[in-house]
């Protein structure tokens, strides 16, 4: 199983702007650090090399969307990596939001799970809470208890 | 405090046995018998008593690993290598209970939002935690940190605040930043600097004392 991970946030400002330059800057660099981290498996690219992820959920919204081997190769690439400097300048770039932003699920190898699947995760997460079928590093659920709760195995079809 | 801990912990109590700990400890590499022994200065077959010892109560983890180039007929089996377990054990007497009021308190500032002033918080704490004209290593050594030099930079083997930083880590390695460039602030020294380098397996902050 890979571990699939998907993260939005909300600009300040739009994407041009003097706000955001440091943090567009940084997209090219901490997109090659994630495809050089040991445990990468893919990621939903933009149009090109430091590009943003397109999307139709509104202009103010950053996706990041990933595949990942394990739990520790996510944790090491966004906690243990120069990720980790980008990650704490958050707040100058992004709102604020109380309701949850990030969430993971297990996928079977192979399968490239699609953007609107990883948007209804997330709102399964708002919705329920941390269950197998939606989770996050808090509240984590390793593949094997994901696996056999008929929740997955239903969500999977 | 759990008595396991306690008897855990108790397995230190041999100064043989403790400097043989604190030496593998301090590796970041796998240690075999013989390095043990040399470093420690006592009898391989001693230092492999106090070792395999130190893996029956849990204090480390043993494997095996071939510490040669050779391969093949003639090159020997592999040799028994040790390096420290992962778990933490505390013992408190009497009994006290800092992390789950710690792990409240991160919880509460993560829903507050009051992560900056968290970091001025560990910040002013870290000033208090050195004095002026003290050894950064020393003050590092002390408060747990496990320091040791790579590159002309200190570099920190040990997060004392692993548990804490396992479920914030935002918030935990921002204040541990704060908390060290609080240090040097104690320490008056205004060449060297803290910044985050974070390493799978480490703590966060790595200090530059290049313009000193």
């Amino acid at each position: 199983m890979h571990l699939a991970q998907i993260n939005i946030a909300h600009m300040r400002a739009p994407k041009d702007s003097p706000e955001l330059a440091d943090f567009v800057a940084a997209i090219d660099p901490v997109n090659r650090l994630a495809d050089a981290a040991p445990g990468f498996v893919w990621r939903l690219e933009g149009e090109g090399p430091g590009d943003f992820v397109e999307h139709d959920y509104g202009d103010h919204l950053v996706i990041n969307f990933s595949l990942w081997e394990s739990r520790d190769a996510l944790w090491d690439f966004v906690y243990r990596s120069a990720h980790l400097g980008v990650l704490q300048r958050r707040r100058e770039w992004f709102l604020r939001v109380a309701e949850p932003y990030t969430v993971m699920w297990w996928v079977p190898e192979g399968h490239i799970p699609a953007l609107a699947e990883a948007m209804e995760r997330l709102e399964l997460l708002k919705a329920e809470g941390p269950t197998p079928r939606a989770f996050t590093f808090k509240d984590f659920y390793d593949s094997s208890e994901a696996a056999w709760r008929p929740a997955a195995a239903e969500a999977r079809k | 405090m759990s008595s396991d801990d306690l008897g855990t912990v108790a397995a230190l109590q041999d100064p043989v046995r403790r400097a043989v700990y604190d030496y593998v400890a301090s590796q970041g590499h796998e240690v075999g018998r013989n390095e043990a022994a040399e470093a420690v200065g006592v009898q391989r077959t001693l230092a492999a008593f106090h070792l395999d010892k130190l893996v029956e109560v849990g204090l480390l983890e043993s494997g095996f690993k071939r510490l040669t180039d050779r391969s093949g007929p003639g090159s020997g089996r592999p040799a028994k290598v040790y390096r420290r377990a992962p778990g933490e054990w505390q013992v408190n007497v009497p009994a006290r209970d800092y992390r789950t009021m710690a792990r409240a308190l991160a919880e509460a500032v993560d829903l507050l939002g009051g992560d900056e002033q968290a970091e001025r918080a560990a910040r002013r704490a870290g000033a208090g935690l050195a004095a002026p004209g003290e050894d950064l290593g020393e003050v590092l050594r002390r408060r747990g940190y496990e320091p040791y030099e790579e590159d002309g930079r200190l570099r920190l083997r040990n997060c004392p605040f692993h548990l804490l930083a396992e479920e914030h880590p935002l918030l935990v390695c921002s204040m541990n930043l704060a908390l060290c460039q609080g240090m040097l602030e104690g320490l008056g020294e205004e060449g060297a600097t803290a910044r985050l380098d974070p390493r799978p397996g480490e703590c966060c902050v790595a200090f530059s004392k290049e313009h000193l």
